[in-house]
């Protein structure tokens, strides 16, 4: 038990060397570290499951995967796109080639140079069937036979990427796809070190086994608690890195995370619970950072079944009998947008559009709804008798209980609240026959509508969680797709948002916000619609 | 003894097979898996996973497959940390759960005994009423309450102790947790030793040893304490079960990485594997535990004995 | 000996033991406020009112004990913690006590080797973790208010069936029972008349600490989002909620938490008097 407890415990040689691990081991390991370095304590949320660039799959993993990897392309730290461990990209005329010069200088954390050939064998590894990558569609799924790859039906190494020279990488595309440089930010593109897979299998994402091409190398992970990242010295901008170590802690309460803060054991939160939020923004306004984040709060229909199926009079009844400025305001009070569209604001080149009767007074939309409820064959006599699924975290209830407060007052519509656990409710949701209204929310993937738009195609996988089925939006959203002219793009999807929301199959509440507790002595913290922060871009200035 | 031991032992395998049986069939009979999420995954991608993790096999499929990998010392990977296994998983928590444990009911027992003893010998002085007192009040106020308080308190406004596992040296970011931890059951242990005590002291032998002259101090020393503890032993069953449990919520308040975060981390996310490492590992504790305090009863009263 | 010979004397000795009495009326009492407090506030537990959230306490408007953060009167929803709180700790105590005298009575009784199993099977359920075993019965029964005391008592009947069986193994023995049993009265018929007349006192003692415990496993139960249905609510859901507000509204914890304190004080002392008049010499 010793070993192991110091194994534990001690993550460089020397520390292998402090005295006092007792049996119980009440010695300490980290913290009080005199030597001269800079060391950011991050809050990270949830636990990562994983940080193998192709089994990972939560936005957890994403931040640390963002320290310790990087793609072709990345962002800024004002959220702008731009070229990552690729120099330059040039696309062909039909936008089905991109070919990508890699940088010279590109090297992996143990003295590797970075090639095409080790883009190549990663995007084969990311569609190959037995990597069972999640993201393997949604991230590559647009490239040449990647679809057929991942259900099997042709050999990986069919997959439309060569690399014709030692830095020359060249991806096809099965057909056009404005966002795809987009795509490539997403860390299921990292590139993954080939020897180090060959040598160690499944466990070579593990700190002292994991070669990583980012800012960082990963040091230290003590599941549960913390995830440890060290300077990259090989990173091709090394000296564009300030911050000498960086610890991501795992804090899945954000009750607790704010006391650590507090305490001043973070330096930056993942989150900041919305109970705390008006006390914070009394006591430590300059580092409470509130921005919008690019991810909607809805509640669904059932469309599959009565009383919603072919319903839409009803379903705009309940959109409009419900006050998103008192949700916004009262509930969550966190700065969030009330929400009248389906897509975020915040995403360039893209105007979202809004309900009809975004602009009405509060009176004339309680009107115009009871009229409608009336019309859908229902009323005092008649009253609708559903219920709402939602689950067990923040704000959930609370919301789900201003709802039904909302629409017993103004239509006279009698909801039970039905609170099941996280799992339990996106099962229900899919199979569709217990739920009617339920609670859910989407986050974009990469900043384009498409990532909003796209799930309500029929096609699409994730249009289980909807149900929607609609042949006109279908043909909007394949017009849209054919467009390479961006402007011409953006009028096409505008006009199958709108056609979405002249439907009502959800009912869109609010839009995230980004909210961070940042230190003072944190630099270089910049807001964006993606909410990536990227160590690499911050520093530390001691003055405090 | 040894030989009943023994026998025991043997007898708590097929008890040991029920378990991971019944939870294997838990486990599984509840809505959901581990890669459910809000995204939908393409058909073709959720084949891949299921075959990789081996969730497209038939449920007596998998079993077999659990018990086999368990004979060979295997736990299984884990489903939501998806680059280790369950044994490592529970190797790095078990420890830490370990200590916050075995020092809460160390706490627990002498400052829960103490008490007892002086509330006892005091009967109904004041001494013994506040003691009494306080011990009510920790068994009544669960200890979700108690946590949040106290890392409020001590670790954010007087700063005296670090608010997070991580948030500190080693011995002071212990303290909260643990004494969090002990002190319902040091209300629980105070009520019992008292009352075991008072009982003992108005026992017949002890007035004996009284009216024959003997100090007090020595009459407890001799007489009264062995027995007097033994419903405290058989409390220890309990004591320990109340400690897991009441260890999931100070884990989760103080952010430490033990067995019980992990348990209603991996319940929550269909963590197959890991909540079925957990279970095996409580109850291989649970029968080994109920083992030592009969071994323990049968030492300390010379009544029973010799089975 | 028939149960209302059981149970007359400890009435009686009841009626003369301080603690008792003072629990008791005080139990009495509170449960009397939940009933009738509702009627004379003005304001319903589910009513929201976002203009008024977070009054303190006399913060007017028939509001004496504030408001939470929906504007909903805290005064009336304490009183339906407690009881639903109440109402929720005493069935599952119930429930747990009429599995685990049943099965404890029987498992002694019966003895041999079909004691050895029944009890074989109590310690393979004591291993089986509470928690998981919970959210499974909450997803497969639908979140019903009936499952909550099923699922706490379903935990707690194992200790009292333990206690019964050692009890019963000792009544077993004793004279009246043989004289039963040359009468010819059947095996179910001994259990019923006999044994389990003289368990009473044993399990009206457990049964008055069991309720505790019920108690705060229904707040462990509402921590971890599994209690009771919102707008539904009860002292440990209030207090979990209060939690979070501690330091912006110190009285959405302090009220719920004082009363759900209160309520187990007394069942704790309630508990200890009984056990003193059940039998004055048992130890614990």
């Amino acid at each position: 038990m010793n070993r192991s407890l110091s194994f534990a415990r001690c993550f460089s040689r020397q520390r292998l060397l402090f005295p006092a691990c007792i049996a119980i081991c009440l010695s300490a390991c980290g913290g009080a570290d005199e030597q001269r370095e800079s060391l950011l304590n991050r809050g990270l949320g949830d636990e990562p499951g994983s940080l193998d660039n192709h089994k990972a799959r939560t936005i957890q993993a994403g931040d640390v995967q963002r320290d310790i990897g990087e793609g072709l392309t990345g962002y800024a730290a004002d959220g702008k796109l731009e070229m990552a461990a690729a120099e330059r990209v040039e696309v062909s005329e039909d936008g089905l080639q991109y070919t990508f010069w890699l940088r010279p200088d590109g090297r992996w954390s143990n003295g590797d140079r970075l090639t095409a050939a080790d883009f190549v064998f990663s995007f084969r590894r990311l569609v190959n069937p037995d990597t069972a990558a999640f993201y393997a569609q949604q991230s590559f799924g647009d490239v040449v036979n990647a679809t057929e790859i991942i259900s099997g039906d042709k050999p990986v190494d069919e997959l439309g990427v060569a690399a014709p020279g030692e830095l020359q990488l060249e991806i096809t595309l099965e057909y056009p796809v404005p966002y795809f440089l987009a795509l490539l930010t997403h860390p299921s593109t990292f590139p993954v070190h080939r020897s180090s897979i060959e040598l160690h299998g499944d466990a070579h994402a593990r700190p002292g086994n994991l070669v990583s091409n980012g800012a960082y190398k990963l040091q230290a992970w003590e599941v549960g608690s913390y995830i440890e990242v060290v300077r990259n010295e090989q990173y091709r901008n090394n000296a564009g890195t300030a911050i000498d170590r960086v610890r991501h802690h795992v804090t899945p309460e954000d009750a607790t995370e704010l006391n650590r803060y507090r305490a001043g054991e973070l330096d930056v939160t993942f989150s900041v619970p919305s109970e705390a939020f008006a006390q914070m923004k009394r006591e430590r306004p300059d580092e409470l950072r509130v921005s919008p984040y690019l991810a909607v709060y809805f509640y669904g229909f059932n469309l599959s079944k009565a009383p919603f199926k072919d319903n839409p009079k009803l379903r705009q009844a309940l959109s409009m009998a419900v006050d998103r400025e008192t949700l916004t305001e009262n509930i969550t009070g966190r700065g969030e947008l009330p929400a009248y569209s389906w897509v975020p604001p915040g995403i360039v080149g893209y105007e979202p559009r809004k309900f009809l009767y975004a602009n009405l007074s509060k009176e004339e939309r309680h009107a115009k709804a009871r009229e409608l409820y009336r019309e859908a064959g229902y009323g005092e006599d008649n009253p609708l008798i559903t219920t709402i699924h939602y689950n067990t975290a923040g704000s959930h209830r609370r919301i789900a209980l201003a709802v039904q407060s909302m629409w017993k007052e103004v239509l006279g519509v009698e909801a039970t609240l039905i609170n099941e656990e996280g799992q339990v409710l996106l099962e229900r949701i899919r199979m569709q026959n217990e739920t009617e209204v339920f609670r859910l929310a989407w986050t974009g993937d990469y900043a384009d509508a498409h990532t909003f738009l796209s799930i309500m195609e029929s096609d699409n996988p994730s249009n289980t969680l909807f149900g929607f089925k609609n042949a006109e939006y279908d043909s909007l959203m394949n017009r849209a797709a054919l467009q390479t002219d961006p402007a011409r793009r953006q009028v096409w999807l505008e006009e199958a948002e709108r056609h979405l929301l002249s439907q009502h199959p959800v009912i869109p509440l609010y839009f995230f916000v980004n909210k961070s507790m940042v230190s003072p002595r944190v630099r270089g913290w910049g807001d964006n619609v993606l909410n990536y922060h990227y160590s690499q871009h911050l520093s530390l200035s001691e003055t405090d | 003894m040894l030989r009943y031991a023994i026998l025991r032992i043997f007898g708590a395998i097929p008890t040991l097979l029920l378990v991971i049986a019944l939870a294997f069939l838990m486990v599984h009979a509840a809505p959901g898996g581990p890669f459910d999420a809000e995204r939908m995954l393409s058909p073709e991608v959720e084949a891949n996973i299921a075959r990789a993790y081996h969730l497209d096999e038939s449920l007596p499929q998998q079993f077999v497959r659990y018990v086999r990998g368990l004979l060979r010392g295997d736990l299984g990977p884990s489903y939501v940390y998806l680059d280790r296994n369950v044994s490592e998983v529970i190797s790095r928590a078990l420890p830490v759960s370990m200590q916050l444990g075995v020092l809460a009911m160390l706490l627990a027992i002498v400052v829960g005994i103490a008490a007892g003893l002086t509330a006892a010998l005091s009967k109904n002085s004041f001494i013994d009423r506040f003691v009494t007192g306080i011990a009510m009040t920790g068994i009544s106020v669960p200890v979700f309450v108690v946590a949040p308080v106290m890392v409020l308190v001590f670790a954010v406004y007087l700063n005296w102790f670090p608010a997070s596992w991580t948030g500190g040296g080693g011995v002071s970011r212990l303290i909260l947790p643990v004494v969090v931890l002990a002190l319902p059951q040091i209300a629980y242990i105070a009520r019992l030793t008292r009352a075991s005590m008072i009982g003992v002291l108005s026992s017949d032998y002890v007035r004996t040893a009284r009216a024959q002259g003997l100090r007090t101090s020595s009459i407890i020393r001799y007489h009264a304490l062995k027995p007097a503890m033994l419903p405290l032993v058989s409390y220890m069953g309990p004591a320990i079960a109340g400690i897991l449990t009441g260890s999931v919520v100070v884990e989760q308040v103080f952010g430490i990485p033990g067995l019980g975060q992990f348990f209603v981390t991996g319940a929550l996310n269909r963590d197959y594997t890991l909540v079925l490492g957990i279970v095996i590992l409580y109850a291989a504790l649970v029968i080994g535990l109920n083992l030592i305090v009969d071994l323990l009863y049968g030492i300390l009263d010379p009544r029973i004995g010799g089975r | 000996m028939s149960y209302l010979a059981a149970i007359k004397p400890i009435l009686r000795k009841s009626r003369d033991n301080k603690t008792i009495v003072a629990c008791g009326s005080l139990l009495l009492l509170i449960a009397a406020v939940a009933l009738i407090g509702p009627l004379i506030s003005p304001h319903d537990y589910a009513g929201t009112d976002f203009e008024n959230s977070f009054l303190s306490p006399f913060g007017g408007d028939w509001h004496p004990f504030g408001t939470d953060d929906l504007g909903r009167d805290l005064f009336v929803r304490t009183l339906l913690g407690v009881k639903v709180t109440l109402f929720v700790a005493i069935i599952a105590s119930t429930v747990s006590l009429g599995i685990g005298v049943a099965y404890g009575a029987i498992a002694g009784y019966m003895g041999g080797k079909i004691d050895a199993l029944m009890m074989r099977a109590v310690d393979a359920l004591y291993a089986l973790p509470f928690i998981f075993f919970v959210i499974l019965l909450m997803v497969v029964f639908e979140r019903n208010f009936l499952l909550i005391f099923v699922a706490i008592g379903a935990v707690n009947w194992l200790e009292m069936a333990r206690i019964v069986r050692g009890q019963t193994l000792s009544l077993k023995r004793r004279q009246f029972v043989d004289a039963a049993r040359l009468i010819g009265v059947s095996t179910p018929g001994i259990i019923l008349r006999h044994i389990t007349p003289n368990l009473f006192g044993v399990v009206v003692v457990y049964m008055t600490l069991t309720i505790p415990q019920a108690i705060l496993v229904e707040s462990f139960l509402s921590f971890l989002g599994l209690g009771v249905q919102a707008p539904q609510t009860s002292l440990g859901s209030l207090v979990n909620d209060g939690v979070v507000h501690m330091e912006g509204a110190p009285w959405l914890l302090l009220l719920p938490a004082t009363a759900l304190a209160v309520i187990m004080l007394c069942f704790n002392f309630l508990g200890d008097g009984l056990r003193d008049v059940v039998d004055p010499k048992k130890n614990a």
